[in-house]
């Protein structure tokens, strides 16, 4: 399928230091928006609109080319798609060959893919190259920019990976997901993915086969930590400044990780008890490995994955995570229970850095000065699923 | 044969009523296809099997297997299921 895009503009302006020319990627259950920055981030333009109506869970602008868009979509009555655009998303194109499982002939639970989840474009050495993640979970590749798909690696067939991969009834409410996607920019064999459920895994031979990553990292109470299942990592980050760096947000906790090592180090314990280390999203900041921001969620109770108090903050660490400041200045200060979800914070490569988060809400938050300020980008939106930043040019 | 089309799906044939050819049903998805790429994996899974919130009748009985034969005079009607927000 083709479409022209038919969106609305208008725009939203405030003030911050000056920065970098961004793109802000908002992926909704109703639907995408774009928000172009001016040169100081303080004025943003808004371009949609599209797709109105998809659930779209990921936006991704390739950053090899500046220019191709990936949009993993489906509708509430039609199976799961991607769409690619070349031109800042005036003009859509259906991939020729959308993500989907192998035919298993004569079963009637053999898998079928949802909902596309994750999009990874790969280093610049590979430039056609993207990588996607799906639920229930599943690993698939594109060789040619997005426009066919085909599954990737050993994982999606492999009997550790089915039996970790759980069931339905152990995955997100929305289905269990393979996210979190990462190539290590010095070696595209060198690959990550994490699973909701189903723990964190490597490959270093180009994903011939994977190992879960797993030591560390703690269970609910009561579980088999050695057991990939019952592993929960909600977002999982490389550091871009050092890929031998991995921050993660998980269900129970966040981490550290610093290769080649293999144990993960709860850097979450450092957080304020009365707060917690529950959330879903993980950023890490472009230049610095040191510095990381987190989203906390209440978790305690019947988990009600809302800022806790009601109160909500971004904590970020300029140390590793050995301690966390609160970053809330601009935020409402009471009786707001926002949920923000793995996708849907994100961080620009402008000095200093932006940062930008969505609520389920359908709130668009945005810091130009590392979090120390925040104000609203946009009200109104639908439940937001994913917030991607880029680079335009000029 | 006459195919009504939801309007969930006229993004890919640009009207209501789109005409195809098949001695099954799996027969004239195909033909679809052929017309409209794209429109069939959005109806039918990887598996073969009909999308959860998609219904397909034909002169007016529901079908659910996709080698229902077919005759040139009948009536397909693919619907789309879904309620709530």
């Amino acid at each position: 399928m083709t479409t022209r895009a038919t969106p609305r503009s208008g725009s939203t302006s405030g003030s911050s230091p000056a920065g970098g020319r961004t793109l802000v990627l908002v992926a909704t259950r109703k639907g995408a928006w774009l928000y172009r920055g001016d040169a100081a981030r303080a004025s943003w333009q808004v371009d949609g609109p599209h797709f109105l109506g998809h659930i779209v869970n990921h936006l991704v602008l390739d950053p090899r080319d500046g220019r191709t868009l990936l949009a993993a979509a489906k509708t509430g009555h039609l199976g799961p798609t991607v769409f690619r655009s070349t031109d800042f998303g005036r003009n859509w194109k259906e991939a020729a060959k959308p993500p989907a499982f192998a035919r298993v002939s004569d079963d009637p639970k053999a898998r079928a893919v949802d909902h596309t989840f994750w999009l990874t474009p790969a280093p610049a050495s590979q430039p056609d190259v993207w990588y996607a993640g799906t639920s229930p979970q599943g690993l698939f590749r594109s060789q040619d920019g997005g426009v066919s798909w085909e599954p990737f690696s050993m994982v999606n067939d492999d009997a550790n990976y089915r039996r970790w991969m759980g069931t339905v009834q152990d995955g997100t409410p929305d289905g269990p997901k393979l996210h979190s996607l990462m190539v290590d920019p010095r070696d595209p064999n060198h690959l990550y993915f994490a699973m909701s459920g189903g723990g964190v895994h490597e490959s270093i031979d180009g994903g011939r086969s994977f190992a879960p990553l797993l030591d560390g990292m703690q269970v609910v109470a009561g579980f088999d930590d050695t057991e990939p299942t019952f592993h929960d990592p909600h977002c999982v980050r490389l550091c871009p400044s050092n890929p031998d760096r991995l921050y993660q947000q998980n269900h129970c906790g966040i981490y550290r990780l610093d290769r080649p090592s293999k144990q993960w180090l709860r850097i979450g314990k450092n957080m304020p008890a009365e707060v917690g280390d529950i959330g879903f999203p993980m950023v890490v900041h472009p230049r610095d490995a040191d510095v990381a921001w987190v989203l906390p969620m209440d978790g305690t109770d019947v988990w009600p994955r809302t800022s806790p108090g009601g109160k909500p903050a971004v904590y970020g660490t300029r140390n590793g995570g050995e301690t966390w400041q609160r970053l809330d200045t601009g935020m409402p200060r009471e009786q707001a229970w926002w949920t923000v979800k793995r996708q849907a914070m994100t961080a620009d490569a402008a000095d200093p850095v932006g940062l930008y988060f969505g609520t389920t809400g359908g709130e668009l938050w945005a810091s130009a000065d590392e979090g120390r300020n925040w104000r609203p980008i946009a009200r109104n939106l639908p439940e937001i699923y994913a917030v991607e930043t880029a680079e335009l040019p000029g | 044969m006459n195919v009504l089309i939801p309007s969930a799906l006229r993004s890919y044939t640009e009207r209501a009523e789109a005409q195809a050819s098949g001695e099954t049903l799996a027969a004239l998805l195909a033909d679809l296809e052929r017309q409209y790429s794209g429109i069939r994996f959005r109806m039918i899974d990887e598996q073969e099997r009909i999308r959860r919130h998609i219904r397909i009748f034909v002169n007016g009985a529901q079908v659910h297997d996709l080698g229902y034969r077919l005759d040139a005079s009948d009536e397909v009607v693919i619907v789309q299921a879904l309620s709530g927000g």
